[in-house]
């Protein structure tokens, strides 16, 4: 099954027996933080939790919970170079700027996976390899065009329109992050006219050699 | 519209890819509907299509049903675009990098129509006619305010639908135009020394009579 999804990125949409791979896939990065990544919660209030509850089956806490360790990532590098990148001027504004928005994303993808039931993930601890500027924004720039690439995979397999939402409104802040970026690095801000969708296995492979 | 509809039609299609194709056989069936120029008329006050109760169409079904309406207007919005570019580059008003930042960016509008264009085809639509437009373009900060205008505009008429789309490889699709679309509007804000994100860390979404209503001053029949 999942090699036929990872055959047909742009389908993986018609996967729903995901629970399992959610937790072993999560596992890899995690260390089995995520034990509970795709538990739900018993009961829990408003409508929105309920409909959520109607489709336990649908693993869109096992995606939020991909997500938000994405965004942990991102987080985490900004934050850090804020006295590590050895920016200053209108680098240093992006820095700022971008940091505070990873942070508000983990912010809403914690209170959305409480809401639908589910346990956030912890927090990874990571290790990002740089000197300077330069090495700064090539991880940089690579974290974000991946971001883009995560969150369009993914958010075809999104079953809760809400979810959907939140995920498209998410997603276009990171492509606006990756524009800005490439810009500083003097590339283009919009290489290709479709981005690519990766496949969460793949996206858990670029990044897993910067999580401890 | 019906948003509590939403989660039940994406749940059936995508957990079954056949029943995401009758979908499909079915949508595509009675596309012919779009007359968007004819809703849009430059200064023609009918507004029987865009009545507001019941049955009346309004939005993207103004384009075709489900997600052959949504294709279709996210056509003419890409033919606007298209062509927006095309006159600013013809206008001779920008040189260098800027200018083939225009190129690029109309290019890849151009490859967005031809895409759009394919899939309501597939989909056994009827593609929206391409809209006559004109656009304002008076000197090189205007058209570049514009141009970031009609970015973001375009960034949240793509969000504003990705909930309303039915088929998963229409949703791929609209997704992987969408991201582009705002990596366009942060370049173009950036150009101008704006904010990147204007809305913060959540990109807004917009609807399509909201859109409509923007873009209605360029087109012109």
């Amino acid at each position: 099954m999942s090699d036929q999804i990872l055959a047909q990125p742009e389908l993986a949409g018609v996967s729903i027996d995901s629970d399992s791979e959610d937790i072993s896939r999560s596992e890899v990065i995690l260390k089995g933080a995520l034990a509970a990544g795709a538990v739900y919660g018993a009961l829990a209030v408003g409508p929105f939790v309920g409909r959520a509850l109607a489709m336990s089956e649908s693993g869109d806490v096992g995606i939020l919970n991909f997500a938000l360790t994405l965004e942990y990532l991102e987080a985490a590098f900004y934050k850090e170079a804020k006295t590590r990148a050895k920016a200053s001027g209108e680098l240093k504004s992006l820095i700022d700027l971008v940091g505070r928005d990873e942070e508000e994303h983990v912010g809403a993808l914690t209170e959305t996976i409480k809401k639908l039931g589910g346990k956030p993930v912890a927090k990874p601890k990571f290790d990002f390899p740089y000197n300077d500027t330069a090495g700064f924004l090539a991880l940089a720039q690579t974290f974000e065009d991946t971001g883009v690439s995560a969150y369009n995979g993914a958010a075809p397999q999104i079953k809760a329109a809400e979810v959907l939402e939140a995920a498209g409104s998410i997603v276009q802040v990171e492509a606006r992050h990756a524009a800005a970026i490439r810009l500083q690095n003097g590339d283009e801000p919009s290489p290709v006219a479709f981005d690519p969708a990766l496949p969460k296995a793949k996206v858990l492979k670029a990044v897993e050699p910067f999580i401890q | 519209m019906a948003v509590a509809d939403k989660p039940n039609a994406l749940e059936r299609v995508a957990s079954d890819p056949v029943s995401r194709r009758k979908l499909l056989a079915v949508t595509g069936g009675s596309s012919a509907l779009a007359a968007f120029l004819a809703a849009c008329g430059s200064d023609d006050g009918d507004t029987t299509t865009m009545a507001t109760d019941g049955g009346a169409k309004t939005g993207t079904e103004q384009f075709g049903k489900g997600d052959v309406g949504i294709l279709n207007y996210a056509l003419t919005l890409e033919y606007l675009e298209t062509a927006f570019y095309a006159d600013v580059v013809k206008s001779g008003l920008f040189k260098g990098s800027d200018l083939e930042t225009i190129r690029k960016f109309g290019s890849e509008e151009a490859e967005h129509v031809t895409a759009l264009t394919g899939f309501v085809k597939q989909m056994g639509g009827k593609p929206a006619p391409k809209p006559k437009t004109e656009f304002p373009l008076e000197n090189a900060k205007s058209v570049l305010e514009l141009a970031a205008t009609v970015e973001n505009l375009g960034a949240a008429a793509y969000l504003g639908q990705a909930a309303n789309i039915k088929g998963a490889s229409v949703l791929s699709a609209a997704l992987s135009i969408h991201s582009v679309e705002g990596r366009h509007a942060a370049a173009l804000n950036t150009l101008l020394g704006k904010p990147i994100t204007p809305d913060g860390a959540f990109a807004k979404p917009a609807g399509a009579d909201e859109v409509l209503k923007s873009v209605e001053p360029f087109i012109v029949g």
